[in-house]
């Protein structure tokens, strides 16, 4: 799409050896302004939230092994599946997508660094200590939060407990580091493109991140009013939530819907636009329809603001609501469907290999469009009715967003892994990695559609006798996937240790000026803006 | 300037994002304990609540401090000025979408719920079955549980405080006007003014609220009225609180002779601030008191 000139690299080379190395000891993580630094934080950090939200998904699949109740105490199994979500959700996909921004934009754009680097920082430590909070409450008397990741109102207010209120500014304190990062990626990527990157030659991810940013500052503030309204309704006996006041219950799920619905796509969109990177590197082909693919990023942007009522079918809204929902959410099918046309044209004829990036890029291709198709099955209201709160319901979204976003972020972070390292990652290893977890999830998600559409509830530890085998089923491969996210860890430990050095330039078909600066990267990129021709 | 400085400025280490942290990590530890041992006796949520709002003034201090001294060294470009700009302008837009969620609660309320109980629509059931006597008025003064309260009217206060925000407004316009013709003086004396009218406003602002509270009976927990009026207007007021503070500050660095007629991105952020809380205002007045 673009390159620098020959001149300009040794620029970049001669600066790095001149000024700026990095500070030593801790004081170079609590103190940088560095944009590698700080993807790399967000991104470790984003690891261990994945491990932690793993455990709790284990102790869940634990306690569905067998009908009954036998390992924990339901409202300790609440609390598992509340804070499962509310990790994956806010501590593992998000940060791991601002990690790959912080690290990415920067050198895809051409910048010396993020537009807003001391705020940068900011807005990466405050959320360990969010989460602190969040993980805390579990251990005081009472527990944690137990509503479900949705907290809904009157589970969240009438009964919930009272460390709610740990939860409501753990929330505020999430909001208010993605709305500072998205403040920084959206001016970064308008403010500090290298003299030449017009917007139509831009990169996908960074286009994909900048919708992203604009649906962060957009929905982030509602989740923090709806939280808020949450707090006055249980301390403060407001009523916004509480019929016998004039308010509604219902109310709580349409503000949490404006800020959830934009929320998924926030988790899907950069993943677009890491599978829109890697997929034509490894085609050998240019990415087929890249303006559509900009315009149909847009419009998924924009009509994700119009179907949120989708999830609230059975909430008994008005039968021309429920219409206007549902044609509003298949109408998203759309320019869905055109990425994932655009992805398998770009494959169409190519010279493909099959490297790990590229394999986890193609499983994100098939099981996130099967994610897709179940997501039209429950935008179908009638049908609805049936599936809501089912664990079909909980097969489409980790089918979009397991094999979707996290898959996408493996994907993404096997192919920058080397440019960050400067080290080839343990292939073999690797490979592994991907095929336990393809099988893997697989096993563990694809049979929920099945005892979803027979019936069985989300969010309950005890089931009916007949979803028995399939239930057996699911924790297997929930333990075999668990299991297998650990050879990740090792992969990436080992890549930062040491192996097989790269070129700047690591995979072959790879284009962009992350691979026009050596591996790995040095510290300062781009301290002069690159040439772009 | 000099040229090595047209570079875009990346600043080295700071402390200060990190003790911020830190700070914003006793607030919310602090802010929640409060409210958990709101009905308890002796508790301490709010020692640590106080400890951190101290720290992140301290940061902000500093921090603020480092960033004016490197826009003095002449270390920022244009390029900088304009990243401070839109940030600004996407940090004011999230707070205009923090007002919609309130606003989107008073016409979800306003439109839907309280006519549905009132057994509007379809809902004849809902009023039969639950409150059956239950009439849907706006503003609700009798809540379907049978609190009673008295709507706070738009003539008086609220519509002197209008006045006030609106000329504030053009006061800050003029000083605006008056900071790029290089005017100290009338610049002084029309931010001076717009300060005051701020304080005036908030003044006003808790003159009504005891009004409410005494006269009205109009309470934070009667009924949804009462509850979208308080927490819009109360939000509202901090933002008039946070806005007239940092036209304090712009007016004290003013006093000390920070600013020139080409570079005053501090001010202009602080106007464009205040303009905003203006038209939040303007809706309030709108939506809460007069509809
Ligand atoms: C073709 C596009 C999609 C359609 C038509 C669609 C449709 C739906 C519908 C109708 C529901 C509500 C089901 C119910 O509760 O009864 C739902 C739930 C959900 N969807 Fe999708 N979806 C799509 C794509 C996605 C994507 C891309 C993501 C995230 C990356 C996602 C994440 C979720 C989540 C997290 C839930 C469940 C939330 C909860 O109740 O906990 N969906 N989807
Ligand atoms: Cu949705």
């Amino acid at each position: 799409m673009s390159s620098i000139t020959d001149e300009h690299n040794n620029d970049a080379a001669h600066h790095d050896a001149g000024h700026h190395q990095p500070a030593k000891g801790f004081k170079r993580w609590l103190f940088t302004t560095n944009h590698k630094d700080i993807g790399s934080l967000y991104l470790i950090f984003s690891l261990t939230m994945f491990l932690i939200g793993g455990a709790m998904a284990m102790v869940i699949r634990a306690e569905l092994f067998q009908p009954g109740l036998q390992l924990v105490d339901p409202h300790f199994f609440n609390q598992m599946t509340t804070v499962h979500g509310l990790i994956m959700v806010f501590g593992a996909v998000m940060p791991a997508f601002t990690g790959l921004a912080n690290w990415m934009v920067p050198l895809m754009i051409g910048a010396p660094d993020m537009a807003l680097p001391r705020m940068n920082n900011w807005s990466f430590w405050i959320l360990p200590f969010a989460f602190l909070i969040l993980l805390a409450s579990l251990f005081m008397p009472g527990g944690g939060p137990a509503f479900g990741w949705t907290f809904y109102a009157p589970l969240s207010t009438t009964y919930s407990n009272d460390n709610t209120a740990l939860f409501v500014f753990a929330v505020h304190i999430m909001g208010i580091s993605s709305i500072m990062g998205a403040i920084n990626v959206v001016v970064t990527i308008v403010n500090m493109r290298a003299p030449g990157m017009t917007w139509m030659k831009l990169p996908l991810f960074v286009w994909t991140w900048l919708i992203t940013a604009f649906l962060l500052i957009a929905v982030m503030p509602v989740l923090a009013g709806a939280v808020t309204m949450v707090l006055t309704d249980k301390y403060f006996a407001t009523s916004f939530f509480d019929a016998a006041g004039g308010g509604d219950p219902v109310m709580f799920q349409h503000i949490f819907w404006f800020f959830g619905h934009p929320e998924v796509y926030i988790m899907i969109l950069p993943a677009f636009g890491i599978i829109s990177t890697i997929v034509p590197t490894f085609s050998r082909k240019k990415l087929f329809g890249y303006a559509s693919m900009v315009y149909a990023t847009s419009s998924i942007a924009l009509l994700s603001f119009i179907v949120w009522a989708h999830h609230m079918f059975t909430t008994g809204m008005p039968v021309a609501a429920e219409l206007f929902f549902m044609y509003a959410t298949m109408l998203i099918s759309v320019p869905t469907g055109v990425k994932v046309f655009n992805w398998v044209a770009t494959m169409w004829r190519g010279s493909i290999s099959f490297e790990v990036p590229m394999l986890f890029s193609i499983a994100f291709i098939v099981l996130f469009t099967l994610g897709g198709f179940s997501g039209l099955m429950l935008a179908i209201t009638p049908a609805d009715f049936q599936y809501h709160d089912t664990y079909f319901v909980v097969a489409h979204f980790h089918y979009v967003l397991v094999t979707g976003a996290v898959f996408s972020i493996m994907a993404g972070a096997y192919y920058w892994l080397p440019k960050w390292t400067g080290n080839m990652f343990n292939i073999t290893l690797a490979k592994w990695h991907f095929w336990l977890s393809l099988v893997s999830v697989n096993v563990l998600f694809f049979p929920m559609h099945f005892v979803g559409l027979a019936g069985m509830p989300r969010r309950i530890p005890d089931y009916a006798l007949q979803f028995a085998d399939f239930n057996a089923i699911i924790s297997i491969g929930g333990f075999a996937f668990g299991l297998s996210q650990l050879l990740f860890v090792v992969v990436v430990y080992k890549c930062a240790k040491g192996g097989d050095k790269v070129p700047a330039k690591v995979w072959d078909g790879a284009e962009g000026l992350e691979w026009e600066v050596p591996s790995p990267a040095p510290y300062h990129t781009f301290d002069t803006p690159p040439e772009i021709k | 300037m000099n040229q090595n400085y047209e570079k875009y400025y990346v600043p080295d280490q700071s402390p200060w994002p990190i003790v911020g942290a830190v700070a914003m990590f006793l607030i919310a530890v602090g802010a929640a304990l409060t409210v958990m041992q709101a009905s308890e006796e002796g508790g301490n949520g709010h020692y640590i609540l106080y400890g951190g709002i101290a720290i992140l003034l301290y940061m902000l201090f500093s921090w603020f401090k480092n960033v004016i001294e490197e826009s003095h060294q002449g270390l920022y470009s244009a390029q900088m000025d304009r990243s401070f700009r839109q940030g600004m302008s996407w940090f004011i837009f999230s707070e205009v979408m923090f007002f919609m969620a309130f606003f989107g609660a008073l016409f979800y309320a306003r439109m839907i719920s309280v006519p549905w109980l009132g057994g509007a629509g379809n809902n004849a059931m809902t009023n039969e079955v639950l409150w059956p006597t239950f009439e849907a008025v706006w503003p609700l003064v009798t809540t379907p549980a049978g609190d009673t309260t008295q709507a706070m009217g738009w003539l008086g206060l609220p519509l002197i405080n209008t006045v006030i925000l609106l000329i504030s407004s053009v006061t800050l316009h003029f000083a605006h006007v008056a900071m790029e013709n290089n005017k100290r003086g009338p610049l002084k004396v029309f931010l001076g003014a717009t300060i005051l009218l701020g304080v005036v406003f908030l003044g006003l602002q808790v003159e009504e609220y005891i009004h409410a509270y005494q006269d009205l009976g109009l309470t934070l927990d009667s009924g949804v009225y009462g509850n979208t009026f308080f927490l819009l207007t109360g939000f509202h007021g901090m933002h008039v609180t946070l806005g007239t503070i940092i036209l304090l500050v712009v007016f004290f660095r003013i006093l000390k002779g920070h600013f020139s007629p080409k570079k005053h991105f501090a001010f202009q952020a602080a106007a464009w601030y205040w303009h905003f809380v203006d038209v939040v205002w303007l809706c309030l007045f709108v939506f809460v008191y007069v509809l």
